[in-house]
């Protein structure tokens, strides 16, 4: 069985929900519209059609549109050397969508990092904790409208965080430029 | 086998007894183990356990016990980068060695945050501990480290040991009174 079928039988078991199957080199990704079928369309795709591990969960904030957030899960089927990528949209109004721990172990962590990084929340995680800023910190630095640099908080007892010097970054690279100055890094502020 | 030297202490010219302060003599066991805590956070980590092998051989230096409990070391070694998120654990680590203790900071993450000017990492160990040495590079080499070791020596050698203490000094009152 190939990507492309996985996807067709999705299609045909969600009817309208799952978008058609689009292809980018070689790789297979389906879009979800109800964020909150992504439980079901999950359970299905492992226990019917063979995804078994779930490679990664990652989150997309599209600062300035709506929906804001774009969840994207990438499955693979282990016995059939297959990989199909789901993508389901969640508004920031919302910032919720169900978690897949029922589905795949593996998702517990995977879903404590967008919390922690995006704050996107997964109703019915038994552990919702943050996972690598510490307990506490009121930001969520993942965001695009979070500065490179942080914002001052306060670490308890331990030390007050400043916005890190960016000593005139931050420093972008630029792919395509034409020779090695255009490339290399220089000052490029997109807040100026 | 004939062991003598002319540049040694000769117990049959200068005798069985040596005249010294109790504080240079205090200063110089201190000088001479300074058992290591090396806090590992990163690469750095790597060239401290290379410094701590045989090629480069920190036990010349008498730092050879590293100590994985705060509560026997002397001097901690910050080698790598210190994250908000490890910055109170290494706080905690450091308020349970007891004094005397010294800091080495070690590689540019450990001074001053180096290429992680992030959100998410203290710029600079110095801002939560008090830090006796800043070895540069990025991860410094083993000869790097036992620089530091030696000057960390050096400058234990010339600290007041005993003569700050407050019973020194009320001994000291009274014996000129």
């Amino acid at each position: 069985m190939s990507a492309l079928k996985s996807a067709q039988q999705l299609q045909a078991k969600f009817g309208d929900l799952v978008g058609a199957p689009a292809e980018f080199r070689g790789e297979i990704c389906v879009t979800l519209a109800a964020a909150d079928k992504i439980a079901e369309v999950a359970d299905f795709a492992k226990n019917s059609l063979g995804f078994d591990f779930l490679v990664d969960i990652s989150s997309v904030d599209n600062h300035g549109e709506d929906p804001r957030w774009t969840v994207v899960y990438h499955l693979r089927n282990l016995a059939a050397n297959i990989e199909l990528r789901i993508k389901t949209n969640v508004s920031e109004e919302q910032s919720e969508l169900p978690s897949v721990l029922p589905v795949w172990r593996s998702a517990n962590w995977h879903e404590r990092e967008i919390y922690d990084m995006m704050g996107i929340r997964f109703s019915g995680h038994p552990d919702l904790r943050r996972i690598l800023m510490w307990e506490g910190y009121p930001y969520h630095p993942l965001r695009k409208d979070f500065p490179l640099a942080g914002k001052p908080t306060d670490l308890p007892n331990v030390a007050f965080t400043k916005p890190a010097p960016l000593e005139g970054g931050p420093f972008v690279t630029v792919a395509g430029g034409g020779d090695s100055i255009g490339r290399e890094p220089r000052v490029r502020n997109p807040e100026e | 086998m004939q062991t003598k030297s002319d540049y040694a202490y000769d117990s049959k010219i200068e005798g069985d007894v040596i005249v010294t302060r109790v504080d240079a003599a205090l200063n110089w066991f201190r000088a001479n183990s300074v058992w290591p805590m090396p806090m590992g956070l990163a690469c750095c980590a790597i060239e401290l356990m290379a410094a701590g092998a045989s090629r480069f051989d920190i036990s010349r230096f008498g730092s050879e016990v590293m100590r994985f409990s705060p509560r026997q070391a002397d001097c901690m070694i910050v080698a790598g980068t210190v994250t908000y998120k490890m910055a109170g654990v290494l706080k905690r680590i450091y308020d349970q060695m007891p004094e005397p203790k010294w800091v080495i900071a070690m590689g540019a993450c450990a001074s001053t945050g180096g290429m992680y000017r992030s959100y998410a990492v203290l710029q600079g160990v110095d801002n939560i501990v008090p830090v006796d040495l800043y070895i540069s590079g990025c991860p410094p080499r083993p000869e790097a480290v036992l620089d530091a070791l030696m000057k960390l020596q050096a400058k234990i050698i010339t600290q007041p040991c005993l003569q700050d203490l407050n019973i020194i000094k009320t001994l000291a009152g009274q014996t000129q009174n």
